[in-house]
């Protein structure tokens, strides 16, 4: 007779010590395999009296299903233990720094940034853009905006010329925007709002002038527009580019061939060691020329002085680039330094807007 | 413009401050550019008595001076100027004064031993002169403690102004002051200019002989003066003339000089006794030269306008006097010119002989015609009281011309323009005070110009002087009211959209946007396909600015390579802006292009824990140009890559995007190595441009829904086909003829594999692709599975040629 208690006792003894599945299974098979020592006890319950076996039945039977939950139960275990050291094996370490995505890479040159501003808030003033090309004609970039013969802006040393055609006619390179207010007043009916960004070159080179370099043109035409309303349109564009709630505005009586009456703007701003604010202070930085359209300027055009009426404004944008995000010198702008671009320049994504404010 | 406050108050009467002047200058559009106070610079310099001056125990060429600046004990002083003596008035700094010829602090010192507290100067060290003789000797009876600047007659505040090139009437303090009056600031002091008579007839010879070219000298007027002494001019007129930065020469010189800025009015002296014969305006022979009172020898041209006598030219007109016949001491007989000159040939002589002086500056922006005699007369006048001596009359050749103009004006155009109601009292005192006549009353006056004032031409210059007396600060913003209502509508064009968009998608994939030159070396112009004379500058600024640049690339990549050369080698760039194929506005578009150099892949660049990245390819540039491509919204389905492209790539390693054979619209790949030669570059480099105004434009719909979306429930399959095609064959050729096979059941062939070498015949490669087949109706039998794969396969070999590897 074999003693059930004693087979008990080994079995799960054996069962709770199982090293690992395999050796579990092992002993799965020696108890409850076909020839099991469980599975053979349980064979001679066929053989005995109903007497013996309503007395072993329930003894035979219960030393199975305890055997069995504590195989399930060791199996767990053991899975679990086996997952756990899988798991630590598996163990990466996330402090590595990942390769920079392009997107974190990646850097707008502020020349367009400071375009796209001020593209966003013109448009929100209902001014379209208008653009012309870079290699111009004497008489767009200076007879029709009426320069006299003989300005010094039409000499070699102020102004870059293209080698003479046949008929000994010489182009030039624009010398500013302007020769888009003629090409516009010539090819579009007033009302007309636009403005004009664009490169510029000058014979010019030291340590504030380059000989390329990046103006916008405003021109506002219709029958009433003066200069106060001039100077509402610079004093809002002025808050909103700079991104204060008010800019002292100084505009002084100026001279310029194609306006008149014309003006200089200076802004009052403060300076604090090499940092530059702008609605405080009481130093006056010069930001852009503007005027009255001179009425010969618009008889070029073919709109009559008495009729029609309006206003013109420049301004440099790498000046304003400067003012704003306070780059020292403007030769670097152009010299494609990489470490430049990726100082000074802005995250792909971040796209001015005045909805979501012009910047971060 | 330079004058001083007393000079200005010479022909200003105000009480105003200087404070209040400067900003009404600025306010009326005579920018201050700056002002130089001497009294308050130099406030601590005091007269000092030098009461001993001991030599110095320890040094044998300093002094140890006891000094006496009038408050309280006497103070030591090393000095170590050689004129340093005992009973000497100097001038003494205090400790703590800022010293502007040397710009340093003075502190108290120990010098050698000797405590030393304060400092006493020479001109040098207090920024008047170069002085560096020793220290200023001061006479006698200079008094102790009285601030030096106040004694030496530096307490003469000098004003500089910007004058924009309209205003010849401001290159004059008599012209400013009245500037100032219109403003109510203080009072034009008038003078009123008697013509002077003289005695006799001027006895030089006077001719303007110009032919035709009488407008280049209209108007010529002359006197001589007997019997003059030429010494120094007085102390008031020198003082004038220093504190603007002249140097006094002599009287005669100076009172022209002293003229010029007074008044506007350029004049010139000769010494009579040095002119032979009479005086002749006319043109220059070519060649002719002239020594001139800068001592400068100038070649003149055929269009110079000079004085010349007997001897040949004395003067270029206009300009500046020749040495030979100019005064000096010894000058007892003075000739004096007051002509006139066109400005434009001024301009031009000056600009062409690089000389710049007061006349010319005047000259060319014009000078008052009706103030030529009486200018001739305020000179001789000044020679008679300085210099004594008896005045001709004057000599007169041709006349001033006409310079009546009269303006039919509005008042209203004021209110039009400026957007300003201003009275027509305030708007008529203003106008009178400039010096404009007004005449009759109601809206309409006619409105005469002065003679001074060649700039007003109009209704706008009028407007421009009534406001900018008023104050531009008066007129009020007003709204500039939108001319649409409701929201704006697109205020771009599809070009500057895309221009705009095509920048953020770039710098989305790692890319650097740079702005580079639009004038690059002709060299590289040429390689580019550039490089005509009709894009080439006639006056470059430097050699390798020379030539408007017929693609990005040049200038990108030449940046890569500074980039490297400065140790960043990995770069990537891009830029977006103009190229030039013609001098015509058609002949320039707008181009998007990059450069990678080194191993600058969108995925990253360098050595790196997870793997290294290999230097850049084609492949590389081509997902630059496609990726723009579709950030740009354009239909890629008619896009073609043909291999190959222009002369400057790699000719194996490159491609040319297009929409069919007639719209190429740019290019990928290597750059060749000869290109990297000629531009000097190394390293693995590949580029890609794409011209955005070749772009398709985006076809109009009436409807912004997109297609509908049928989406089929039924499982897609997937075949896998390894074809054996010639080398030469384009895996796009392979693609398409699969994607041919079964249009409507096909969604999708991809090449998952290349091969070469071992198992394939020489001359051949595999390519494998995957073939995705998305039934529409019903689950594909194997039958017709089959039926289709044996269709790819057919259509494959038919269009390239394949075979199917075994």
């Amino acid at each position: 007779m074999i003693d059930l208690e004693t087979l008990e006792r080994d079995l799960l003894g054996q069962i709770d010590t199982a090293a690992d599945e395999a050796a579990l299974e092992a002993l799965r098979v020696s108890a409850l395999g076909k020839k099991g020592s469980v599975s053979e006890l349980l064979k001679t319950l066929g053989t005995m009296t109903p007497e013996e076996r309503k007395e072993r039945g329930p003894l035979i039977n219960g030393l199975r299903d305890r055997v069995t939950t504590a195989l399930g139960t060791r199996r767990e275990a053991l899975q679990g233990a086996a997952l756990e050291a899988r798991l630590a094996s598996e163990r990466i370490d996330v402090t590595l720094p990942l390769r920079e995505a392009p997107e974190a890479r990646g850097r707008i040159h502020p020349i367009s940034q400071v375009i796209d501003e001020i593209t966003a808030i013109f448009a929100d003033l209902g001014f379209s853009v208008a653009e012309g090309p870079d290699i111009e004609t004497d008489e767009y970039n200076f007879t029709a905006l009426n320069f006299p013969e003989g300005h010094p802006a039409r000499e070699m040393h102020d102004t870059f010329f293209l080698a003479p055609d046949h008929l000994g006619r010489r182009k030039v390179l624009r010398t500013h925007t302007s020769p888009v207010q003629i090409r516009t007043m010539r090819s579009v009916e007033p009302p007309i709002r636009v403005i004009i960004p664009g490169r510029t070159y000058r014979h010019d080179s030291d340590q504030t002038h380059t000989p390329m370099f990046h103006q916008v043109e405003g021109l506002v035409i219709d029958r009433q527009a003066n200069i106060a309303n001039l100077k509402w349109v610079l004093e809002s564009f002025a808050r909103a580019f700079f991104e204060v709630d008010s800019v002292g505005m100084r505009f002084r009586p100026s001279f310029f061939p194609f306006t008149e009456p014309s003006a200089e703007v200076d802004i009052q701003c403060t300076r604090k060691g090499g940092e530059i604010r702008f609605g405080e202070g009481t130093d006056w930085l010069e930001v852009l020329g503007c005027g009255m359209v001179h009425p010969n300027v618009l008889k070029n055009c073919g709109l009559d002085p008495d009729q029609f009426q309006g206003f013109a404004f420049g301004m440099g944008i790498d000046r304003l680039a400067m003012l704003k995000y306070g780059m020292p010198d403007l030769r670097p702008f152009f010299e494609a330094d990489m470490r430049w671009i990726e100082h000074y320049g802005f995250r792909p994504l971040d796209v001015p807007s005045l909805v979501g404010g012009l910047t971060a | 413009m330079k004058f001083t406050l007393s000079w200005l108050k010479e022909h200003l009467d105000t009480e105003a401050s200087l404070e209040a002047i400067a900003d009404t200058l600025t306010r009326i559009g005579l920018e201050v550019e700056g002002i130089e106070d001497k009294a308050a610079a130099l406030k601590p310099y005091v007269i000092a008595n030098v009461i001993s001056a001991e030599q110095h125990p320890n040094a044998d060429r300093l002094r140890v001076c006891m000094v006496d600046a009038g408050d309280g004990a006497p103070l030591q002083v090393v000095c170590g100027a050689p004129n340093a003596r005992a009973g000497m008035k100097s001038v003494f700094a205090p400790p703590g004064t800022y010293v502007p010829g040397k710009n340093i602090t003075l502190s108290v010192g120990t010098i050698r031993g000797v405590e030393s507290r304060g400092m006493l100067c020479s001109g040098a060290e207090l920024g008047l002169g170069d002085d560096h003789d020793g220290i200023l000797d001061l006479p006698a009876d200079a008094p102790i403690g009285m601030a030096y600047a106040l004694y030496a007659g530096l307490d003469d505040p000098v004003i500089e102004i910007n004058l924009t090139p309209n205003r010849s009437d401001c290159a004059s303090i008599h012209g400013i002051a009245r500037d100032l009056a219109a403003t109510g600031i203080g009072t034009l002091k008038q003078e009123s200019f008697q013509q002077l008579r003289g005695e006799g007839a001027c006895p030089v010879p006077l001719a303007i002989e110009l032919g035709e070219n009488r407008d280049l000298c209209p108007y010529f007027t002359l006197r001589l003066v007997r019997g003059v002494t030429n010494g120094p001019s007085p102390d008031w007129m020198q003082a004038r003339l220093r504190a603007i930065g002249l140097r006094p020469i002599n009287a005669l010189v100076d009172i022209t000089n002293y003229l010029t800025f007074d008044r506007g009015r350029p004049l010139h002296v000769f010494d009579a006794k040095k002119v032979a014969g009479g005086l002749t305006v006319r043109l220059a022979r070519e060649g002719e030269e002239l020594k001139a009172l800068d001592g400068r020898t100038y070649r003149l041209d055929a269009e110079t306008v000079v004085i010349a006598d007997q001897n040949g030219v004395e003067s270029i007109g206009g300009i500046i006097g020749g040495e030979a016949s100019g005064c000096d001491a010894d000058t007892t007989d003075v000739l004096i010119e007051s002509a006139l000159w066109n400005p434009r040939n001024i301009a031009r002589t000056g600009r062409r002989l690089g000389v710049i002086t007061d006349a010319r500056y005047r000259f060319e922006r014009g000078v008052d015609p009706a103030f030529t005699l009486p200018g001739l007369d305020a000179a001789t006048r000044l020679v008679l009281d300085i210099c004594g001596g008896t005045a001709s009359q004057p000599s007169i050749a041709g006349e001033p011309p006409e310079t009546d103009h009269v303006i039919d004006f509005p008042w209203t155009e004021v209110r039009r323009l400026a957007g300003i109601e201003l009275s027509r009292a305030e708007m008529k005192v203003t106008l009178e005070s400039l010096g404009f006549h007004v005449a009759g009353s109601g809206d309409r006056v006619k409105v005469l110009t002065p003679s001074w004032r060649p700039d007003v031409e109009g209704k706008a210059d009028l407007v421009e002087e009534i406001i900018r007396i008023a104050g531009l600060d008066r007129i009020e913003p007003k709204p500039l009211l939108r001319s649409e209502t409701g929201t704006v509508g697109p205020k771009l064009t599809v070009l500057q959209r895309r221009t705009r968009s095509a920048k953020r998608a770039l710098a989305s994939r790692g890319l650097l946007e740079a702005v580079t030159w639009s004038f690059i070396r002709h060299e590289d112009a040429k390689l580019f396909n550039g490089g005509g004379t009709d894009l080439a500058l006639a006056n470059p600024i430097a050699s390798d600015l020379s030539d408007m640049r017929p693609s990005l690339v040049p200038g990108l990549l030449r940046s890569a390579q500074a980039n490297a050369d400065r140790g960043y080698g990995d770069v990537a760039l891009f830029e977006v802006g103009q190229c030039f194929e013609t001098d015509q506005p058609e002949g320039q578009s707008i181009r998007a292009a990059a450069v990678r150099r080194g191993s600058a892949r969108h995925a990253g660049a360098g050595r790196h824990w997870s793997g290294t990245m290999p230097v850049v390819d084609a492949f590389e540039a081509k997902a630059d140009a496609l990726a723009l491509l579709t950030a740009l919204g354009i239909q890629t389905g008619g896009l073609q890559i043909v291999a190959g492209g222009p002369e400057w790539l790699h000719p194996g390693r490159s491609g040319t995007l297009q929409f069919g054979p007639k719209n190429p619209v740019g290019w990928f790949g290597e750059i060749h190595p000869k290109a990297m030669k000629a531009l000097d570059l190394k390293g693995a480099l590949v580029a890609f441009e794409i011209t955005l105004d070749a772009l398709p434009l985006p076809k109009y719909k009436p409807t912004k829904v997109k297609p509908a979306l049928a989406l089929s429930d039924l499982q897609a399959v997937s075949r896998d086909f390894a074809f054996v095609v010639g080398r030469d064959v384009a895996a796009a050729d392979v693609i398409r003829a699969a994607q041919g096979a079964e249009r409507k059941l096909i969604t999708g062939v991809e090449v998952f594999d290349i091969y070469e070498g071992v198992g394939i015949p020489e001359e051949s490669k595999s390519i494998a692709v995957a073939v995705r087949l998305q039934p529409v109706e019903r689950t594909l039998t194997d039958a017709e599975i089959e039926a289709v794969s044996a269709k790819i396969v057919a259509e494959v070999a038919k269009k390239t040629g394949a075979t199917l590897r075994a």
